[in-house]
């Protein structure tokens, strides 16, 4: 993301002066500065205890809010840009991710 | 040596884009504009352009079709007339915001209804707020020439806005007339390469086109798109500049005939200016002073210098081939008079006549009907009709 301090092109205060013409996204990317958290309405919570790292959870998120370490283990989810959709809950094996209602 | 030939309308305007020879060509036959993707078909057919031609189902998808090319970094053109420009509507609305310099070739026909394959300006005036850039022509020459000036207009990087080149249906487009060429490598030069700040098919650069845009940037865009309108109008002067001295044909925001010394001008686009050119000649033998202002560029529109024109004159009369159904003049009409207002032009009586629609034909008679009107104008300084109608059986 070298290119990040370029996105100020797009930020909220930009002016029509500055702003990319037609609205083309010049950088790729840069999505993970849109954040989508807030639309959760309900949440994921990892039980990392009951967690075999099998990852079948990580290619469905639509989001890619599935956080893994540079160990390729999963971590905690990214809650920044989680919508709260359930689909990880859905295809856990083994009941490792728990839904609750956003708070709770 | 420029080539003499004689061709039609839309025949000028194929041979133009032979010359330009742009990398995609997309369209959809529809009266009169046919011929243009028809002539072109063949050029791909017989290989002297290295155009791709997208034979699509439909109007919207012609322009859907350019507005991809144009958007991966290539040249796009399309034809069409009436009901297939407004099959295109919403996507000429995308192209403009989204600042694709896409060129139409425009063959004024009416907008159905009723049905009618004839000539009127109620498509192109339709789409006269979908921030394309509008050049009209009085025959075949100038489409040609306005065509090959599309490209260096709507790509420059202060303008980077889609270019419609209008000419009336059957009028012009069929009929064949004497015209000038420009040989094949002096439209190369003067047309250049297209080489547009972002495109998909940079794959080093990735971009995405045409994304979400809501309260926080739409209007920004917005506002920066009406700066490109804005800035086209220099644009549009610098480029005729570079073509006059490429051709020896000077072209303006408006053609003046015969205005210097008139005591009354009508303004009329397209081929109506041809007729009324010949009534100003007749008109000017018996020592009348009677003169036309022809716009060629109204999109943008030329508030500041059309308000000065103007302004010299007692009485003028706007001739709008299509109606707004306001109740309140055609589209050329408000457009004039709001700017004269706008600039403190209060002095000449300004009347409209909506003629011509249809395909009706427009006589030398019925243009003696309006100079004789403002004539009477001038002399009494009265006018007891501001809204009419020149030609309609009543």
């Amino acid at each position: 993301m070298s290119s990040k301090k370029e996105l100020k092109t797009i930020a909220p205060d930009v002016k029509w002066q500055d702003i990319t013409e037609g609205g083309v996204m010049p950088y790729a990317g840069n999505a993970e500065l849109f954040k989508t958290g807030d639309w959760r309405s309900m949440r994921p919570v990892w039980l990392q205890e009951k967690c075999k790292q099998c990852l079948l959870c990580y290619p469905v998120c639509p989001d890619t809010s599935i956080l893994i370490d540079e160990s390729g283990k999963r971590t905690d989810f990214d809650f920044d840009h989680c919508k709260g959709c359930g689909v990880c809950v859905k295809v856990c094996p083994f009941k490792a991710i728990d839904f609750v209602e956003e708070g709770k | 040596m420029a080539i003499r030939e004689r061709m039609s309308g839309n025949e000028a305007m194929a041979v133009a884009m032979k010359q330009i020879n742009p990398d995609v060509v997309a369209a959809f036959p529809i009266t009169p504009s046919t011929e243009v993707p028809q002539y072109f078909s063949q050029f791909v057919a017989d290989g002297v352009v290295d155009t791709e031609f997208v034979a699509v189902e439909s109007e919207h998808s012609a322009m859907s079709a350019c507005v991809g090319a144009q958007a991966a970094g290539g040249r796009a053109m399309t034809a069409t007339s009436a009901n297939g420009l407004a099959l295109m509507w919403e996507v000429l609305y995308i192209a403009a915001c989204s600042r694709l310099p896409i060129v139409l070739a425009c063959v004024n026909r009416t907008l159905s209804g009723p049905l009618n394959i004839h000539n009127d300006h109620s498509d192109s005036m339709g789409a006269r707020d979908s921030g394309w850039i509008q050049l009209y022509a009085e025959n075949n020459q100038e489409a040609y020439d306005n065509l090959l000036m599309a490209n260096r207009i709507g790509e420059h990087p202060d303008v980077m806005l889609p270019v419609m080149v209008c000419q009336d249906g059957f009028i012009t487009s069929h009929k064949i007339e004497n015209i000038e060429l420009l040989e094949d490598d002096k439209v190369k030069a003067f047309v250049g390469e297209y080489n547009p700040k972002y495109k998909l098919l940079d794959k080093n650069n990735p971009i995405s086109v045409g994304p979400l845009d809501l309260q926080a940037h739409c209007f920004e865009h917005k506002r920066q798109q009406a700066q490109a309108m804005m800035n086209a109008k220099k644009v549009i002067l610098e480029v005729s500049e570079e073509f006059y001295k490429l051709t020896g044909r000077k072209y303006g925001l408006f053609e003046e005939y015969k205005t210097d010394d008139a005591d009354v001008v009508a303004v009329i686009l397209n081929s109506t200016a041809g007729t009324a050119k010949y009534v100003v000649d007749q008109y000017r033998a018996q020592g009348k002073k009677v003169g036309l202002i022809k716009p060629r560029v109204f999109r943008p529109f030329p508030v500041d210098e059309i308000a000065a024109a103007l302004s010299r004159f007692k009485a003028v009369a706007v001739m709008d081939k299509a109606d707004s159904f306001n109740a309140a003049g055609g589209p050329l009409f408000t457009e004039i008079t709001s700017a004269m207002f706008a600039k403190g032009v209060f002095g000449p009586k300004v009347i409209n006549y909506i003629y011509g629609l249809g395909g009706r034909d427009v006589k030398c008679s019925d243009i003696e009907v309006v100079y004789d009107k403002l004539l009477d104008i001038a002399c009494t300084g009265k006018v007891d009709s501001v809204y009419n109608y020149l030609g309609v059986r009543e």
